[in-house]
Protein backbone atom coordinates (compact mmCIF):
# COMPACT_ATOMS: atom_id res chain seq x y z
CA UNK A 1 0.00 0.00 0.00
CA UNK A 2 2.72 2.47 0.96
CA UNK A 3 4.54 1.40 -2.16
CA UNK A 4 1.55 2.25 -4.32
CA UNK A 5 1.25 5.60 -2.56
CA UNK A 6 4.91 6.41 -3.18
CA UNK A 7 4.44 5.42 -6.82
CA UNK A 8 1.45 7.70 -7.30
CA UNK A 9 3.07 10.59 -5.47
CA UNK A 10 6.07 10.33 -7.73
CA UNK A 11 3.98 10.09 -10.90
CA UNK A 12 1.69 12.96 -9.97
CA UNK A 13 4.55 15.26 -9.01
CA UNK A 14 6.38 14.56 -12.25
CA UNK A 15 3.20 15.00 -14.30
CA UNK A 16 2.93 18.39 -12.58
CA UNK A 17 6.53 19.28 -13.41
CA UNK A 18 6.09 18.31 -17.04
CA UNK A 19 2.66 19.88 -17.63
CA UNK A 20 2.51 22.95 -15.40
CA UNK A 21 4.90 25.04 -17.56
CA UNK A 22 2.58 24.53 -20.54
CA UNK A 23 -0.58 25.36 -18.59
CA UNK A 24 1.03 28.40 -17.03
CA UNK A 25 2.26 29.63 -20.42
CA UNK A 26 -1.15 29.13 -21.98
CA UNK A 27 -2.72 31.13 -19.13
CA UNK A 28 -0.07 33.82 -19.42
CA UNK A 29 -1.00 34.47 -23.05
CA UNK A 30 -4.37 35.74 -21.74
CA UNK A 31 -2.88 37.98 -19.07
CA UNK A 32 -1.90 41.64 -19.40
CA UNK A 33 1.75 42.52 -18.87
CA UNK A 34 0.89 44.08 -15.52
CA UNK A 35 -0.87 40.92 -14.42
CA UNK A 36 2.09 38.76 -15.46
CA UNK A 37 4.33 40.85 -13.23
CA UNK A 38 1.87 40.77 -10.33
CA UNK A 39 0.81 37.09 -10.53
CA UNK A 40 3.48 35.14 -12.42
CA UNK A 41 2.60 31.76 -10.90
CA UNK A 42 -1.20 31.62 -11.27
CA UNK A 43 -2.17 29.14 -14.03
CA UNK A 44 -5.29 31.09 -15.06
CA UNK A 45 -5.85 34.74 -15.99
CA UNK A 46 -7.72 36.93 -13.47
CA UNK A 47 -8.65 39.55 -16.02
CA UNK A 48 -8.49 37.84 -19.44
CA UNK A 49 -7.12 39.96 -22.25
CA UNK A 50 -6.82 38.89 -25.88
CA UNK A 51 -4.15 41.50 -26.64
CA UNK A 52 -1.30 38.99 -27.05
CA UNK A 53 -3.28 36.78 -29.43
CA UNK A 54 -4.46 39.79 -31.47
CA UNK A 55 -0.86 40.87 -31.68
CA UNK A 56 0.23 37.47 -32.93
CA UNK A 57 -2.65 36.62 -35.24
CA UNK A 58 -3.49 40.06 -36.67
CA UNK A 59 -0.53 42.39 -36.31
CA UNK A 60 2.37 40.07 -37.07
CA UNK A 61 3.70 37.72 -39.74
CA UNK A 62 2.77 34.65 -37.71
CA UNK A 63 -0.04 33.64 -40.12
CA UNK A 64 2.46 33.77 -43.00
CA UNK A 65 5.02 31.74 -41.01
CA UNK A 66 2.31 29.18 -40.19
CA UNK A 67 1.53 28.77 -43.89
CA UNK A 68 5.24 28.37 -44.63
CA UNK A 69 5.62 25.79 -41.87
CA UNK A 70 2.63 23.79 -43.10
CA UNK A 71 3.89 23.87 -46.70
CA UNK A 72 7.42 22.83 -45.82
CA UNK A 73 6.28 20.12 -43.41
CA UNK A 74 3.79 18.58 -45.85
CA UNK A 75 6.18 18.65 -48.82
CA UNK A 76 9.16 17.30 -46.88
CA UNK A 77 7.07 14.55 -45.28
CA UNK A 78 5.59 13.40 -48.61
CA UNK A 79 9.00 13.38 -50.26
CA UNK A 80 10.51 11.55 -47.33
CA UNK A 81 7.80 8.88 -47.34
CA UNK A 82 8.33 8.27 -51.05
CA UNK A 83 12.13 8.43 -51.20
CA UNK A 84 12.85 6.65 -47.91
CA UNK A 85 10.56 3.75 -48.74
CA UNK A 86 11.97 3.49 -52.26
CA UNK A 87 15.49 3.41 -50.88
CA UNK A 88 14.49 1.04 -48.09
CA UNK A 89 12.83 -1.30 -50.58
CA UNK A 90 15.86 -1.21 -52.81
CA UNK A 91 18.19 -1.99 -49.91
CA UNK A 92 15.98 -4.72 -48.46
CA UNK A 93 14.76 -6.52 -51.54
CA UNK A 94 16.69 -5.79 -54.70
CA UNK A 95 20.01 -7.41 -55.42
CA UNK A 96 22.56 -5.01 -56.74
CA UNK A 97 26.27 -4.68 -56.38
CA UNK A 98 27.47 -2.64 -53.44
CA UNK A 99 24.25 -2.98 -51.48
CA UNK A 100 26.08 -3.96 -48.30
CA UNK A 101 28.49 -1.00 -48.28
CA UNK A 102 25.66 1.42 -49.08
CA UNK A 103 23.64 0.14 -46.14
CA UNK A 104 26.68 0.52 -43.90
CA UNK A 105 27.07 4.04 -45.22
CA UNK A 106 23.45 4.86 -44.34
CA UNK A 107 24.13 3.64 -40.81
CA UNK A 108 27.27 5.76 -40.67
CA UNK A 109 25.38 8.87 -41.73
CA UNK A 110 23.03 8.35 -38.78
CA UNK A 111 25.94 9.14 -36.51
CA UNK A 112 26.83 12.50 -38.08
CA UNK A 113 25.34 15.26 -35.92
CA UNK A 114 23.12 17.81 -37.73
CA UNK A 115 25.17 20.72 -36.42
CA UNK A 116 28.25 19.25 -38.11
CA UNK A 117 26.24 19.08 -41.35
CA UNK A 118 25.33 22.76 -41.12
CA UNK A 119 28.39 24.02 -42.97
CA UNK A 120 28.28 21.32 -45.71
CA UNK A 121 24.55 21.90 -46.25
CA UNK A 122 25.06 25.62 -46.52
CA UNK A 123 27.85 25.09 -49.05
CA UNK A 124 25.77 22.85 -51.31
CA UNK A 125 22.67 25.02 -51.15
CA UNK A 126 24.75 28.09 -51.89
CA UNK A 127 26.48 26.47 -54.87
CA UNK A 128 23.10 25.29 -56.20
CA UNK A 129 21.61 28.76 -55.74
CA UNK A 130 18.96 27.43 -53.36
CA UNK A 131 19.56 29.80 -50.45
CA UNK A 132 16.46 31.83 -49.62
CA UNK A 133 14.06 29.53 -51.45
CA UNK A 134 11.38 26.99 -50.55
CA UNK A 135 13.45 24.31 -52.28
CA UNK A 136 16.35 25.07 -49.90
CA UNK A 137 14.02 24.52 -46.93
CA UNK A 138 12.54 21.28 -48.24
CA UNK A 139 15.20 19.36 -50.21
CA UNK A 140 17.74 18.83 -47.39
CA UNK A 141 14.89 17.29 -45.35
CA UNK A 142 13.52 15.16 -48.21
CA UNK A 143 15.65 12.09 -47.45
CA UNK A 144 16.85 11.00 -44.06
CA UNK A 145 18.96 8.10 -42.91
CA UNK A 146 16.73 7.15 -39.96
CA UNK A 147 13.76 6.83 -42.30
CA UNK A 148 15.67 4.70 -44.80
CA UNK A 149 16.79 2.50 -41.94
CA UNK A 150 13.25 2.06 -40.59
CA UNK A 151 11.84 1.23 -44.03
CA UNK A 152 14.66 -1.21 -44.82
CA UNK A 153 13.96 -3.04 -41.58
CA UNK A 154 10.27 -3.06 -42.35
CA UNK A 155 10.57 -4.41 -45.89
CA UNK A 156 12.96 -7.11 -44.70
CA UNK A 157 10.21 -8.35 -42.41
CA UNK A 158 7.59 -8.80 -45.18
CA UNK A 159 7.05 -12.23 -46.80
CA UNK A 160 8.72 -12.73 -50.18
CA UNK A 161 5.89 -14.81 -51.72
CA UNK A 162 3.64 -11.86 -52.56
CA UNK A 163 6.41 -10.17 -54.41
CA UNK A 164 7.17 -13.29 -56.41
CA UNK A 165 3.49 -13.68 -57.29
CA UNK A 166 3.43 -10.10 -58.58
CA UNK A 167 6.56 -10.72 -60.63
CA UNK A 168 5.02 -13.83 -62.20
CA UNK A 169 1.93 -11.81 -63.06
CA UNK A 170 4.24 -9.60 -65.09
CA UNK A 171 4.56 -6.55 -62.81
CA UNK A 172 7.82 -4.56 -63.11
CA UNK A 173 9.99 -3.59 -60.17
CA UNK A 174 8.38 -0.21 -59.60
CA UNK A 175 4.89 -1.62 -60.10
CA UNK A 176 5.58 -4.37 -57.54
CA UNK A 177 6.92 -1.80 -55.11
CA UNK A 178 4.07 0.68 -55.59
CA UNK A 179 1.03 -1.61 -55.76
CA UNK A 180 2.04 -4.62 -53.70
CA UNK A 181 4.74 -3.80 -51.18
CA UNK A 182 3.96 -0.19 -50.27
CA UNK A 183 0.37 -0.90 -49.11
CA UNK A 184 1.74 -3.67 -46.90
CA UNK A 185 4.22 -1.28 -45.37
CA UNK A 186 1.52 1.03 -44.03
CA UNK A 187 2.45 0.71 -40.32
CA UNK A 188 6.05 1.58 -41.13
CA UNK A 189 4.90 4.51 -43.25
CA UNK A 190 2.73 5.88 -40.44
CA UNK A 191 5.66 5.74 -38.02
CA UNK A 192 7.86 7.46 -40.56
CA UNK A 193 5.25 10.12 -41.35
CA UNK A 194 4.96 11.02 -37.68
CA UNK A 195 8.69 11.18 -37.06
CA UNK A 196 9.06 13.31 -40.16
CA UNK A 197 6.15 15.61 -39.34
CA UNK A 198 7.48 16.24 -35.85
CA UNK A 199 11.06 16.74 -37.00
CA UNK A 200 10.24 19.07 -39.87
CA UNK A 201 7.70 21.14 -37.98
CA UNK A 202 10.20 21.81 -35.19
CA UNK A 203 13.24 22.22 -37.46
CA UNK A 204 15.15 25.35 -36.52
CA UNK A 205 18.72 25.02 -37.73
CA UNK A 206 17.90 24.72 -41.43
CA UNK A 207 15.69 27.83 -41.70
CA UNK A 208 18.29 29.69 -39.65
CA UNK A 209 21.02 29.08 -42.21
CA UNK A 210 18.90 29.03 -45.37
CA UNK A 211 16.23 31.74 -45.14
CA UNK A 212 17.52 34.06 -42.42
CA UNK A 213 17.60 36.94 -44.91
CA UNK A 214 14.09 36.35 -46.34
CA UNK A 215 11.37 37.07 -43.78
CA UNK A 216 8.67 36.00 -46.26
CA UNK A 217 10.07 32.43 -46.09
CA UNK A 218 10.44 32.14 -42.32
CA UNK A 219 8.88 29.13 -40.62
CA UNK A 220 7.17 29.18 -37.22
CA UNK A 221 10.15 28.17 -35.04
CA UNK A 222 12.45 30.62 -36.78
CA UNK A 223 9.95 33.49 -36.85
CA UNK A 224 9.24 32.79 -33.19
CA UNK A 225 12.94 32.96 -32.31
CA UNK A 226 13.11 36.56 -33.56
CA UNK A 227 10.67 37.66 -30.82
CA UNK A 228 13.07 37.42 -27.92
CA UNK A 229 16.40 35.90 -28.70
CA UNK A 230 18.96 35.58 -25.93
CA UNK A 231 16.72 35.98 -22.91
CA UNK A 232 19.36 37.24 -20.46
CA UNK A 233 17.84 39.77 -18.12
CA UNK A 234 14.52 39.63 -19.80
CA UNK A 235 12.70 42.32 -17.81
CA UNK A 236 11.69 43.99 -21.03
CA UNK A 237 10.24 40.98 -22.83
CA UNK A 238 6.57 41.00 -23.73
CA UNK A 239 5.96 37.56 -22.23
CA UNK A 240 2.27 37.21 -23.20
CA UNK A 241 3.20 37.78 -26.87
CA UNK A 242 6.31 35.56 -26.75
CA UNK A 243 4.35 32.77 -25.14
CA UNK A 244 1.37 33.16 -27.51
CA UNK A 245 3.85 32.63 -30.35
CA UNK A 246 5.27 29.59 -28.55
CA UNK A 247 1.80 28.19 -28.03
CA UNK A 248 0.93 28.70 -31.70
CA UNK A 249 4.04 26.68 -32.55
CA UNK A 250 3.28 23.94 -30.03
CA UNK A 251 -0.50 23.52 -30.37
CA UNK A 252 -0.77 22.03 -33.91
CA UNK A 253 1.79 19.38 -33.02
CA UNK A 254 0.12 18.81 -29.64
CA UNK A 255 -3.16 18.00 -31.42
CA UNK A 256 -1.43 15.55 -33.76
CA UNK A 257 0.38 14.08 -30.77
CA UNK A 258 -2.74 13.52 -28.69
CA UNK A 259 -4.67 11.97 -31.60
CA UNK A 260 -1.83 9.69 -32.73
CA UNK A 261 0.05 9.17 -29.48
CA UNK A 262 0.40 5.39 -29.72
CA UNK A 263 2.23 5.85 -33.04
CA UNK A 264 4.55 8.42 -31.48
CA UNK A 265 5.69 5.87 -28.89
CA UNK A 266 6.30 3.36 -31.66
CA UNK A 267 8.31 5.94 -33.60
CA UNK A 268 10.65 6.50 -30.68
CA UNK A 269 11.26 2.80 -30.26
CA UNK A 270 11.67 2.24 -34.02
CA UNK A 271 14.03 5.19 -34.27
CA UNK A 272 15.92 3.88 -31.27
CA UNK A 273 16.59 0.44 -32.73
CA UNK A 274 19.09 2.08 -35.01
CA UNK A 275 21.66 2.13 -32.19
CA UNK B 1 18.27 4.42 -56.01
CA UNK B 2 17.29 8.06 -56.53
CA UNK B 3 16.92 8.39 -52.79
CA UNK B 4 20.39 7.03 -52.29
CA UNK B 5 21.69 9.45 -54.87
CA UNK B 6 19.95 12.21 -52.91
CA UNK B 7 21.52 11.02 -49.68
CA UNK B 8 24.91 11.06 -51.39
CA UNK B 9 24.32 14.49 -52.84
CA UNK B 10 23.12 16.08 -49.62
CA UNK B 11 25.37 14.28 -47.16
CA UNK B 12 28.50 12.74 -48.48
CA UNK B 13 29.72 15.15 -51.15
CA UNK B 14 29.06 18.18 -48.92
CA UNK B 15 31.06 16.67 -46.08
CA UNK B 16 34.07 16.35 -48.36
CA UNK B 17 33.53 19.89 -49.58
CA UNK B 18 33.36 21.14 -45.99
CA UNK B 19 36.55 19.29 -45.12
CA UNK B 20 38.22 21.13 -48.00
CA UNK B 21 36.81 24.46 -46.79
CA UNK B 22 38.13 23.81 -43.28
CA UNK B 23 41.64 24.19 -44.74
CA UNK B 24 40.81 27.51 -46.38
CA UNK B 25 39.97 31.06 -45.46
CA UNK B 26 36.50 31.79 -46.82
CA UNK B 27 34.15 34.60 -45.83
CA UNK B 28 30.93 32.87 -47.03
CA UNK B 29 29.98 36.13 -48.73
CA UNK B 30 32.40 35.95 -51.65
CA UNK B 31 32.25 33.08 -54.19
CA UNK B 32 33.83 29.87 -52.96
CA UNK B 33 36.65 29.89 -55.53
CA UNK B 34 37.96 33.23 -54.23
CA UNK B 35 38.88 31.61 -50.91
CA UNK B 36 42.56 31.19 -50.10
CA UNK B 37 44.22 28.03 -48.79
CA UNK B 38 45.57 28.35 -45.25
CA UNK B 39 46.71 24.79 -44.65
CA UNK B 40 45.99 23.76 -41.07
CA UNK B 41 45.73 27.42 -40.04
CA UNK B 42 42.11 27.20 -38.91
CA UNK B 43 42.85 24.20 -36.71
CA UNK B 44 45.97 25.85 -35.29
CA UNK B 45 44.02 29.01 -34.40
CA UNK B 46 41.56 26.88 -32.43
CA UNK B 47 43.94 24.50 -30.73
CA UNK B 48 47.45 25.93 -30.59
CA UNK B 49 47.83 29.68 -31.26
CA UNK B 50 46.85 31.68 -28.23
CA UNK B 51 44.32 34.39 -28.88
CA UNK B 52 40.62 35.15 -28.63
CA UNK B 53 39.73 32.34 -31.06
CA UNK B 54 41.47 29.73 -28.95
CA UNK B 55 40.12 31.10 -25.67
CA UNK B 56 36.55 31.10 -26.99
CA UNK B 57 36.94 27.55 -28.24
CA UNK B 58 38.36 26.45 -24.88
CA UNK B 59 35.44 28.17 -23.12
CA UNK B 60 32.95 26.39 -25.38
CA UNK B 61 34.57 23.01 -24.65
CA UNK B 62 34.54 23.67 -20.91
CA UNK B 63 30.90 24.79 -20.94
CA UNK B 64 29.73 21.86 -23.00
CA UNK B 65 31.71 19.37 -20.93
CA UNK B 66 29.94 20.47 -17.74
CA UNK B 67 26.66 20.40 -19.65
CA UNK B 68 27.25 16.78 -20.70
CA UNK B 69 28.38 15.74 -17.21
CA UNK B 70 25.25 17.26 -15.71
CA UNK B 71 22.60 16.36 -18.25
CA UNK B 72 23.48 12.80 -19.29
CA UNK B 73 23.46 11.18 -15.82
CA UNK B 74 20.39 13.15 -14.74
CA UNK B 75 18.30 12.32 -17.81
CA UNK B 76 19.34 8.65 -17.69
CA UNK B 77 18.58 8.12 -13.99
CA UNK B 78 15.34 10.09 -14.11
CA UNK B 79 14.02 8.35 -17.23
CA UNK B 80 14.92 4.93 -15.80
CA UNK B 81 13.18 5.78 -12.53
CA UNK B 82 10.01 6.92 -14.29
CA UNK B 83 10.02 3.89 -16.59
CA UNK B 84 10.39 1.46 -13.67
CA UNK B 85 7.57 3.12 -11.73
CA UNK B 86 5.32 3.20 -14.84
CA UNK B 87 6.08 -0.44 -15.54
CA UNK B 88 4.84 -1.54 -12.11
CA UNK B 89 1.67 -3.59 -12.29
CA UNK B 90 0.09 -1.98 -9.25
CA UNK B 91 -0.66 1.40 -10.75
CA UNK B 92 -3.49 2.74 -12.91
CA UNK B 93 -3.70 5.66 -15.30
CA UNK B 94 -0.36 4.82 -16.85
CA UNK B 95 -1.34 6.05 -20.32
CA UNK B 96 -1.99 9.54 -18.95
CA UNK B 97 1.29 9.71 -17.08
CA UNK B 98 3.28 8.32 -19.99
CA UNK B 99 1.75 10.88 -22.33
CA UNK B 100 2.40 13.80 -20.01
CA UNK B 101 6.01 12.80 -19.37
CA UNK B 102 6.66 12.42 -23.07
CA UNK B 103 4.84 15.56 -24.20
CA UNK B 104 7.70 18.07 -23.69
CA UNK B 105 9.89 15.92 -25.97
CA UNK B 106 7.74 16.47 -29.05
CA UNK B 107 7.46 20.24 -28.80
CA UNK B 108 9.51 22.88 -30.60
CA UNK B 109 12.87 23.57 -28.97
CA UNK B 110 12.50 27.32 -29.47
CA UNK B 111 8.99 27.38 -28.00
CA UNK B 112 9.99 25.51 -24.84
CA UNK B 113 13.16 27.59 -24.55
CA UNK B 114 10.94 30.70 -24.41
CA UNK B 115 8.75 29.03 -21.81
CA UNK B 116 11.87 28.50 -19.71
CA UNK B 117 13.08 32.06 -20.28
CA UNK B 118 9.74 33.06 -18.76
CA UNK B 119 9.98 30.58 -15.86
CA UNK B 120 13.52 31.71 -15.04
CA UNK B 121 12.85 35.44 -15.53
CA UNK B 122 13.68 37.72 -12.59
CA UNK B 123 10.09 37.83 -11.32
CA UNK B 124 9.25 34.40 -12.72
CA UNK B 125 8.00 31.18 -11.19
CA UNK B 126 11.39 29.77 -10.19
CA UNK B 127 12.33 32.84 -8.19
CA UNK B 128 8.87 33.09 -6.63
CA UNK B 129 9.00 29.44 -5.52
CA UNK B 130 12.56 29.71 -4.23
CA UNK B 131 11.85 32.79 -2.13
CA UNK B 132 8.69 31.13 -0.78
CA UNK B 133 10.58 27.96 0.19
CA UNK B 134 13.78 29.58 1.38
CA UNK B 135 12.94 33.02 2.80
CA UNK B 136 15.83 35.42 2.68
CA UNK B 137 17.37 34.00 -0.49
CA UNK B 138 18.34 36.79 -2.82
CA UNK B 139 16.47 36.56 -6.12
CA UNK B 140 18.77 35.65 -8.99
CA UNK B 141 18.62 36.87 -12.54
CA UNK B 142 19.28 33.29 -13.64
CA UNK B 143 20.12 33.82 -17.29
CA UNK B 144 22.43 36.73 -16.47
CA UNK B 145 24.48 34.96 -13.81
CA UNK B 146 27.94 33.94 -15.06
CA UNK B 147 29.36 32.53 -11.80
CA UNK B 148 30.22 28.84 -12.00
CA UNK B 149 28.58 26.44 -9.55
CA UNK B 150 31.90 24.96 -8.40
CA UNK B 151 33.33 28.47 -7.89
CA UNK B 152 30.24 29.40 -5.87
CA UNK B 153 30.58 26.34 -3.63
CA UNK B 154 34.31 26.97 -3.18
CA UNK B 155 33.42 30.53 -2.25
CA UNK B 156 31.31 29.23 0.65
CA UNK B 157 34.46 27.61 2.00
CA UNK B 158 36.41 30.81 1.67
CA UNK B 159 38.18 29.98 -1.58
CA UNK B 160 37.11 33.03 -3.49
CA UNK B 161 39.93 33.36 -5.98
CA UNK B 162 42.52 31.23 -7.68
CA UNK B 163 45.37 29.80 -5.62
CA UNK B 164 48.67 30.64 -7.30
CA UNK B 165 49.27 27.28 -8.94
CA UNK B 166 45.85 27.42 -10.62
CA UNK B 167 46.87 30.45 -12.63
CA UNK B 168 48.51 28.12 -15.15
CA UNK B 169 47.21 28.55 -18.65
CA UNK B 170 45.70 25.67 -20.64
CA UNK B 171 44.44 26.59 -24.12
CA UNK B 172 44.06 30.22 -23.13
CA UNK B 173 42.03 29.55 -19.99
CA UNK B 174 43.51 29.37 -16.50
CA UNK B 175 43.09 26.11 -14.59
CA UNK B 176 40.90 28.07 -12.18
CA UNK B 177 38.57 28.98 -15.05
CA UNK B 178 38.51 25.37 -16.27
CA UNK B 179 37.17 24.13 -12.91
CA UNK B 180 34.47 26.81 -12.64
CA UNK B 181 31.62 24.33 -13.11
CA UNK B 182 28.58 25.25 -15.21
CA UNK B 183 27.45 28.85 -14.76
CA UNK B 184 24.10 29.56 -13.17
CA UNK B 185 22.78 30.52 -16.62
CA UNK B 186 24.05 27.24 -18.08
CA UNK B 187 22.32 25.36 -15.26
CA UNK B 188 18.99 26.78 -16.42
CA UNK B 189 19.72 25.49 -19.94
CA UNK B 190 20.66 22.11 -18.45
CA UNK B 191 17.40 21.91 -16.51
CA UNK B 192 15.53 22.61 -19.75
CA UNK B 193 17.48 19.85 -21.53
CA UNK B 194 16.73 17.30 -18.82
CA UNK B 195 13.08 18.31 -18.82
CA UNK B 196 12.69 17.87 -22.59
CA UNK B 197 14.67 14.64 -23.11
CA UNK B 198 13.60 12.51 -20.14
CA UNK B 199 10.31 11.48 -21.79
CA UNK B 200 11.95 10.05 -24.90
CA UNK B 201 14.45 8.01 -22.94
CA UNK B 202 11.71 6.86 -20.59
CA UNK B 203 9.87 5.36 -23.58
CA UNK B 204 13.03 3.51 -24.60
CA UNK B 205 13.49 2.12 -21.10
CA UNK B 206 9.81 1.11 -21.01
CA UNK B 207 10.24 -0.82 -24.26
CA UNK B 208 13.34 -2.45 -22.79
CA UNK B 209 11.55 -3.36 -19.55
CA UNK B 210 8.67 -4.92 -21.44
CA UNK B 211 11.11 -7.21 -23.22
CA UNK B 212 12.22 -8.75 -19.91
CA UNK B 213 10.34 -12.03 -19.37
CA UNK B 214 8.22 -12.06 -16.22
CA UNK B 215 9.47 -15.53 -15.27
CA UNK B 216 12.87 -14.12 -14.41
CA UNK B 217 11.38 -11.66 -11.95
CA UNK B 218 9.24 -14.43 -10.44
CA UNK B 219 12.20 -16.78 -10.18
CA UNK B 220 14.14 -14.09 -8.33
CA UNK B 221 11.22 -13.64 -5.91
CA UNK B 222 11.12 -17.40 -5.30
CA UNK B 223 14.86 -17.31 -4.60
CA UNK B 224 14.15 -14.75 -1.90
CA UNK B 225 15.70 -11.70 -3.53
CA UNK B 226 14.42 -8.41 -2.14
CA UNK B 227 13.31 -5.58 -4.36
CA UNK B 228 16.66 -3.83 -4.40
CA UNK B 229 18.50 -7.04 -5.27
CA UNK B 230 15.97 -7.83 -8.00
CA UNK B 231 16.49 -4.41 -9.57
CA UNK B 232 20.28 -4.35 -9.44
CA UNK B 233 20.93 -8.07 -10.07
CA UNK B 234 18.16 -8.98 -12.52
CA UNK B 235 16.51 -5.99 -14.16
CA UNK B 236 19.46 -3.68 -14.65
CA UNK B 237 21.81 -6.25 -16.28
CA UNK B 238 19.00 -7.23 -18.66
CA UNK B 239 18.44 -3.57 -19.52
CA UNK B 240 22.05 -3.19 -20.58
CA UNK B 241 21.38 -2.80 -24.31
CA UNK B 242 18.81 -0.06 -23.63
CA UNK B 243 21.11 1.66 -21.16
CA UNK B 244 23.83 1.55 -23.76
CA UNK B 245 21.54 3.13 -26.32
CA UNK B 246 20.27 5.84 -23.97
CA UNK B 247 23.77 6.83 -22.90
CA UNK B 248 25.02 6.91 -26.48
CA UNK B 249 22.10 8.99 -27.76
CA UNK B 250 22.41 11.20 -24.68
CA UNK B 251 26.10 11.87 -25.32
CA UNK B 252 25.59 12.57 -29.01
CA UNK B 253 22.66 14.88 -28.25
CA UNK B 254 24.26 16.85 -25.43
CA UNK B 255 27.47 17.54 -27.37
CA UNK B 256 25.48 19.41 -29.99
CA UNK B 257 23.26 21.64 -27.89
CA UNK B 258 22.39 24.63 -30.02
CA UNK B 259 18.72 25.71 -30.31
CA UNK B 260 18.30 26.25 -26.57
CA UNK B 261 21.50 28.29 -26.29
CA UNK B 262 20.52 30.36 -29.32
CA UNK B 263 17.09 31.16 -27.91
CA UNK B 264 17.85 31.49 -24.20
CA UNK B 265 21.27 33.09 -23.85
CA UNK B 266 23.05 33.54 -27.22
CA UNK B 267 26.21 32.21 -25.57
CA UNK B 268 26.19 34.75 -22.75
CA UNK B 269 26.52 35.84 -19.94
CA UNK B 270 30.27 36.33 -20.26
CA UNK B 271 30.42 33.47 -22.79
CA UNK B 272 29.54 30.88 -20.15
CA UNK B 273 26.91 29.21 -22.34
CA UNK B 274 29.01 29.27 -25.47
CA UNK B 275 29.17 25.73 -26.89
CA UNK B 276 31.11 24.35 -29.89
CA UNK B 277 27.83 24.09 -31.83
CA UNK B 278 26.97 27.68 -31.08
CA UNK B 279 30.49 28.69 -32.01
CA UNK B 280 30.09 26.98 -35.42
CA UNK B 281 27.05 29.15 -36.04
CA UNK B 282 28.62 32.33 -34.68
CA UNK B 283 31.89 32.01 -36.60
CA UNK B 284 30.37 30.76 -39.85
CA UNK B 285 27.16 32.71 -40.12
CA UNK B 286 27.62 35.82 -38.01
CA UNK B 287 31.37 36.43 -38.30
CA UNK B 288 31.68 35.07 -41.86
CA UNK B 289 34.61 32.81 -41.00
CA UNK B 290 33.26 29.70 -42.74
CA UNK B 291 36.63 27.91 -42.85
CA UNK B 292 36.97 28.20 -39.08
CA UNK B 293 33.36 27.07 -38.57
CA UNK B 294 34.04 23.98 -40.68
CA UNK B 295 37.18 23.24 -38.65
CA UNK B 296 35.20 23.47 -35.39
CA UNK B 297 32.58 21.14 -36.87
CA UNK B 298 35.19 18.49 -37.63
CA UNK B 299 36.83 18.79 -34.21
CA UNK B 300 33.39 18.48 -32.61
CA UNK B 301 32.62 15.40 -34.70
CA UNK B 302 35.92 13.79 -33.66
CA UNK B 303 35.14 14.66 -30.04
CA UNK B 304 31.69 13.03 -30.20
CA UNK B 305 33.17 9.89 -31.75
CA UNK B 306 35.86 9.80 -29.06
CA UNK B 307 33.34 10.22 -26.25
CA UNK B 308 30.95 7.55 -27.50
CA UNK B 309 33.91 5.21 -28.03
CA UNK B 310 35.14 5.86 -24.50
CA UNK B 311 31.69 5.30 -23.05
CA UNK B 312 31.38 1.98 -24.91
CA UNK B 313 34.73 0.88 -23.56
CA UNK B 314 33.84 1.76 -19.97
CA UNK B 315 30.40 0.16 -20.09
CA UNK B 316 31.71 -3.01 -21.65
CA UNK B 317 34.19 -3.40 -18.84
CA UNK B 318 31.96 -2.54 -15.92
CA UNK B 319 28.59 -4.13 -16.62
Amino acid sequence: MTRRLTGYTLLVSFAFIFLYPFLLSLATTWKSRAEVAAHPVLPWPLDPSSRAWENILVHSDFPLWTINSVTVTVLATLLRLFLDSLAGYSLARLNWRGRGPVFAFVLGVLAVPPIVLTVPRFLVLKEMGLLNSYAGLVLPLAVDAVGIFIMTQFFQGLPAELEEAARIDGAGIFRTFWSVMLPLARPGLITLAILSFQGTWNEFLLPLIVVRASPQLWTLPFGLSTLGRGGAGGQTFDYPVMLAGSMLTIIPLAIVFIVLQRFFARGVVAGAVKG
Amino acid sequence: MPALAGLGLFLFAPILLALWVSFRDWSALAPLDTSTPVGTGNYQDLLIHSGIVQTDFARSLRNNLYYVLGVVPAQTVLSLLLAVVLNSKLLRGKAFFRTSFYFPSVTSSIAVAFIFVFLFSPSGVVNVLLSALLPGVVETVWLNEADGLIHIVLGWFGVGSAPGWMGADVMGLTLWDWVSGPSVAMSAVMILAIWTTTGTFMLMFLAGLQNIPEELEEAAIVDGANRRQRFFRVTLPLLRPTLFLVLTLGLIGTWQVFDQVYAMTSGGPQKTTLTPSYLIYREGFENSAMGRAAAIAFILFALILAFTGLQRLILRRNL
